[in-house]
């Protein structure tokens, strides 16, 4: 084994320290990767970024691998700044971004300097934006993910005003901003789905309704669920023997209006299930605000 | 085998209904299987086991595998898999014992020695991580769930309602009657797995501390 030189030591020391110090955290922000799999049978839910491709590209233009933790941001709101310079990205829901008060014309690849104050505003359009620091968010995974689950707290806490996030040592950014493109719905949202598996349990009207009706996301959506507010499924199914539920599933409660599980959704429900979000479209459903305006389109 | 169907369930699942309390050894055995390696998940509960591949291009593969695995006689596949028998030690003291008691119409001790006679299952795991659905609870001890769920419940407490009983994981809510608790950790997020019990795994409850 090589011995570090007093240099050596001195950057990782450097870089072990380096911090980002929130003073707002914003309205909902939270730790998230890819998830946490294969403990769905004990009831552990899968949480991890809900747009996961706006996620992945976030930590691939700062150079970070893709699993690396990053924060997921609810309508922005974030105030803070590092202890050292650092390259950062934020992708998602196209959020106004300042350093030192300054306007950074393009969000998707910009540098910090040291104790600058970072400032990333509520975006126009979308919900949910993604700020990933070059050497990612160094926090104790829980079941081997550093996500957190809001539904049941397992993972590490919600971020709070006032917290500082350990960082990484740091990468070398990418580069290519050019190839990154924002899948944030403008308008309606398009959101194709398959049927089941419980469509058939539900009349050929209540199919009706839910593909012909324009469908507007509720304000209680959140990372358990969107949901959807405007006709209302007629078929009174009540509730079934509880069942695995899908990320994206389209379940049917008995209030008529559909509820899209999110990645934080319990593992097993007990409504009928009438279709699932196709894989593609999840993070654009993401990106879904409350207000806005959404159709459901068969796959 | 009484009812069976492989329903879709988006680009990457597929729900398959089981009848005959057969989703736990269907589980079991795909867990063991060929395609075990491209199963992001295996959920099982009452009646249905909900398949996850890891990537949507596997699905119908794992599909083939479902076909051919409903045609084979799972609960006897299952018991040469496995089969163990878990232990857990109760203190018969909740905060509910006399009203259980009270309402099925029996002393203490009769609640306690139907409670620990008999021997459990464990369903499946459903509600909150580490809620273990445990079924078997003696038709003597039928209960509804209470009237208004209490907020908190401590880590360890063993309750039942209706036809089952569970061990609280800690930090959820429950309406379920509190009859007693266990110093066994049975949930440990520092564990792997986190969970001492699985589905499928027979239980017996055994009184420790005396008689309430």
């Amino acid at each position: 084994m090589t011995l570090l030189s007093d240099v050596d030591m001195q950057n990782s020391r450097v870089t072990a320290d380096t911090s980002l110090r929130l003073i707002n955290a914003g309205p909902l922000t939270t730790i998230q990767d890819l998830g946490r799999t294969g403990y769905a049978h004990y009831g552990v839910t899968t949480s991890g970024a809900l747009d996961l491709e706006s996620f992945t590209v976030a930590n691939r233009l700062v150079g970070n691998s893709v699993e690396r933790p990053a924060l997921e941001l609810t309508l922005g709101g974030l105030t803070g700044s590092l202890s050292h310079g650092r390259w950062a990205s934020v992708t998602g829901a196209p959020a106004p971004v300042t350093v030192a008060g300054r306007s950074v014309p393009d969000p998707y690849l910009f540098w910090i300097p040291a104790d600058a104050v970072l400032n990333i505003g509520a975006p126009a359009v979308g919900l949910r934006s993604y700020l990933a620091i070059s050497g990612g968010i160094v926090v104790e995974p829980v079941l081997g993910s550093c996500s957190t689950d809001t539904l049941s707290g397992i993972g590490p806490s919600v971020v709070q005003d006032g917290s500082h996030l350990r960082i990484g040592p740091a990468e070398t950014p990418t580069w290519d901003t050019d190839s990154v493109f924002s899948r944030v719905p403008i308008g309606t949202a398009r959101i194709r789905f398959r049927w089941g598996p419980r469509d058939e349990l539900f009349t050929a009207e209540d199919k009706k309704t839910l593909v012909g009706s324009p469908w507007t996301v509720s304000s209680e959506t959140n990372r358990v669920g969107t949901r959807l507010t405007g006709q209302r499924i007629l078929t009174q199914l009540g509730s079934l023997p509880s069942e695995g539920t899908a990320l994206g599933s389209i379940q049917i409660p008995p209030s008529g209006e559909p509820i899209v599980f999110m990645a934080d959704r319990p593992v097993t429900g007990g409504y009928p299930v009438i279709g699932v979000v196709t894989e593609a479209d999840l993070g654009i459903i993401a990106q879904a605000r409350p207000g806005s305006k959404l159709a459901l389109i068969p796959a | 085998m009484t009812r069976q169907a492989i329903h879709p369930a988006g680009d990457k699942s597929l729900l398959v209904d089981v009848g005959d309390g057969s989703a736990a050894a269907l589980a079991a055995v795909l867990r063991r299987g060929r395609w075990e390696s491209r199963l992001e998940a295996v959920v099982p509960t009452s009646s249905s086991v909900l398949v996850s591949a890891r990537s949507a291009r596997d699905l119908r593969d794992v599909e083939a595998d479902l076909t051919a695995l409903l045609e084979e006689d799972l609960l006897a596949i299952q018991q040469d898999l496995a089969g163990r028998i878990v232990t857990i030690q109760v203190v018969y003291d909740g905060p509910d014992l006399e009203f259980v008691a009270q309402q099925c119409g029996l002393t203490l001790e009769d609640v306690v020695r139907e409670h620990t006679g008999t021997q459990h299952q464990v369903g499946f795991f459903g509600f909150a991580p580490g809620f273990a659905y445990i079924d078997g609870l003696s038709s003597k001890l039928h209960l509804p769930r209470r009237e208004s769920p209490r907020t908190d419940i401590p880590a360890g407490s063993v309750a039942i309602a209706a036809n089952q009983s569970v061990v609280y994981p800690g930090s959820t809510p429950g309406g379920w009657h509190l009859i007693g608790r266990t110093t066994t950790k049975l949930w440990d997020l520092q564990e792997e797995p986190p969970a001492k019990l699985a589905a499928g795994d027979r239980i017996i409850f055994e009184s420790v501390g005396g008689t309430p």
